[in-house]
């Protein structure tokens, strides 16, 4: 019966969504597990490209400005670890609120056919980036076991703080599914915005201090406040603080990231449901 | 009276269409700015009102643009109505386009699960059907090979298969026996006829007044967005015969 609850669109209510979700899980679960699948379907190294992808761009990183930056030791520990930290995060919100917002027209021709709930196919597509980066954390735990044991640097010890990295990363987890909402509905209605999103996602790549420090950057204040209002600053910069600097974070970048991510998916939600009935008029 | 199926209310659907489809931020910048931002109404369905009890099976005529595809994606639930409301009780089981529901890199196996959970079915219960669906597509030595490497008659097969073993309560058939060789097309009447007898409520969409004939027993008859006829199907696919002369 729960289609005819479905259509009686009047019937609103927290129980009709909650009896939806249960139903349409399966199809969550079947197109997580597809997209992991796929991702590394056909490739001979199948899925050693999770590992291998971000090892050798951090190489590559680590080479063209270790140089530069890395020399001065202040507030990095070790550089490579430094990059990884920043660019396994980026690398996660960029690719799933990429694959987000083509989520909606890639699944046209089942939306125009079959009732499904829409906010599915967001939702799934973050969570199967979710699991891939899941599984590449684990070059950053080889990376750290190499500096620690074999390179010793000095600076590089482990403490309980490293259990908390998981709070970082829900809240990255949080903004990508927000950011993921509101550019896969507005992709509906313009598909320029890949365009454009993928041309924000490289600015945004400059403006995280992913390869370097935010101290590098000189004592301008405009600068300064410019670069933290930017949300992955405070959630990468939580990270390294429980991974690489084993120590609290600080609570201004926790209940800004917070309250950021918490908005954004509220909004997302919010443009999402207002607008998820014209999307077949315009697939 | 059975048991009410379908109910359709005073259902109108309208589409504020542009003139032009502008589908990007430029264009649409552009548009407003040169103030040629203009919106036609078109009602595609007006004021439609019928029932279908369980176990109907209703063809639904009309030349092309008469809202017929309109009023299935009503009834799906996949375009709200601008009036009226729809009722459905039961499972719908949409044949979808050829190939749609499908990832083309998956293998034929994976995709069974993958439809299957579109349609909103567990693993657990695709499983247990797993084997029949398999063997009313006739695709066992190709199951494991990607779907982009199907032919179109597979890919239809496939979709069929799973979609009419799920034994849904409303099927809802787009075309889709249209398609294939006339071997499966004749297997596929056959399989929905074998549906007939348990009860299963049929809303069939096509041109063929023949193949209407032989699988409904009531017609509805649709011309620009309104009902202008409905009852049973021999009289109505006459109606729509002559229809097709006059023009």
């Amino acid at each position: 019966m729960t289609t005819a609850a479905n259509q009686k669109g009047k019937r609103l209510g927290l129980g009709r969504y909650f009896r939806n979700f249960k139903k349409y899980r399966y199809l969550l679960q079947e197109i997580v597990r597809k997209n992991v699948k796929l991702q590394y379907r056909n490739s001979v190294l199948g899925v050693f490209w999770t590992f291998l992808q971000p090892l050798m761009t951090t190489i590559v990183l680590a080479l063209v400005f270790g140089n530069i930056f890395g020399r001065s030791n202040e507030g990095v520990v070790c550089y490579p670890l430094y990059l990884l930290c920043g660019r396994l995060l980026y690398e996660f919100y960029s690719q799933s609120t990429k694959r987000a917002m083509r989520s909606i027209r890639n699944s046209a021709s089942v939306i125009k056919k079959v009732y499904v709930p829409k906010y599915i196919y967001p939702l799934s597509n973050v969570l199967s980036n979710f699991v891939t980066f899941a599984i590449s954390l684990s070059v950053l735990v080889v990376m750290m076991a190499y500096y620690m044991l074999i390179k010793k640097v000095p600076d590089l010890h482990l403490t309980p703080y490293i259990l908390l990295s998981f709070v970082p990363i829900l809240i990255l987890l949080v903004l990508s599914l927000g950011v993921g909402m509101i550019i896969c509905t507005l992709n509906v209605f313009f598909k320029d915005m890949e365009y454009l999103y993928e041309v924000f996602c490289m600015l945004l790549f400059y403006m995280t201090p992913i390869f370097y420090t935010v101290k590098t950057l000189g004592t301008n204040k405009w600068i300064q406040y410019v670069l933290m209002a930017n949300p992955l600053y405070s959630i990468v910069q939580m990270f390294r603080s429980c991974v690489l600097y084993g120590e609290m974070w600080n609570w201004h970048w926790f209940w800004y990231a917070c309250g950021f991510s918490g908005v954004t998916l509220l909004l997302g939600f919010w443009i999402f449901y207002k607008k998820q009935d014209k999307f077949i008029l315009h697939l | 009276m059975g048991k009410l199926a379908i109910k359709v209310d005073h259902v109108s659907v309208l589409f504020n269409l542009n003139k032009e489809k502008i589908d990007n931020v430029k264009e649409y910048v552009i548009k407003l700015l040169t103030r040629k931002l203009h919106f036609t109404e078109f009602w595609a369905l007006q004021d439609i009102s019928f029932e279908v009890e369980k176990g109907e099976r209703v063809g639904i005529l009309g030349f092309n643009g008469a809202g017929k595809s309109t009023l299935l994606k009503v009834i799906a639930g996949v375009l709200k109505p601008t009036k009226g409301s729809i009722y459905v009780s039961g499972v719908i089981a949409p044949l979808l386009e050829l190939g749609a529901g499908f990832d083309m890199n998956y293998s034929g196996k994976e995709n069974i699960y993958l439809y299957g959970a579109t349609m909103g079915y567990s693993r657990k219960y695709i499983n247990e059907r797993y084997d029949e669906i398999v063997a009313f597509s006739e695709l066992k030595d190709f199951i494991d090979v990607p779907v982009k490497n199907y032919s179109s008659g597979m890919k239809a097969r496939l979709g069929f298969a799973i979609a009419t073993a799920v034994d849904p309560e409303i099927l809802i058939l787009d075309e889709v026996l249209s398609v294939g060789d006339a071997k499966f097309r004749i297997k596929s009447e056959n399989k929905i006829k074998t549906m007939f007898d348990k009860g299963v409520t049929v809303l069939f969409v096509s041109h063929n007044t023949a193949q209407v004939r032989r699988l409904c027993n009531r017609a509805i008859l649709l011309d620009h967005g309104k009902v202008i006829a409905a009852g049973e199907v021999n009289e109505i696919c006459d109606l729509y015969d002559e229809k097709i002369k006059a023009k």
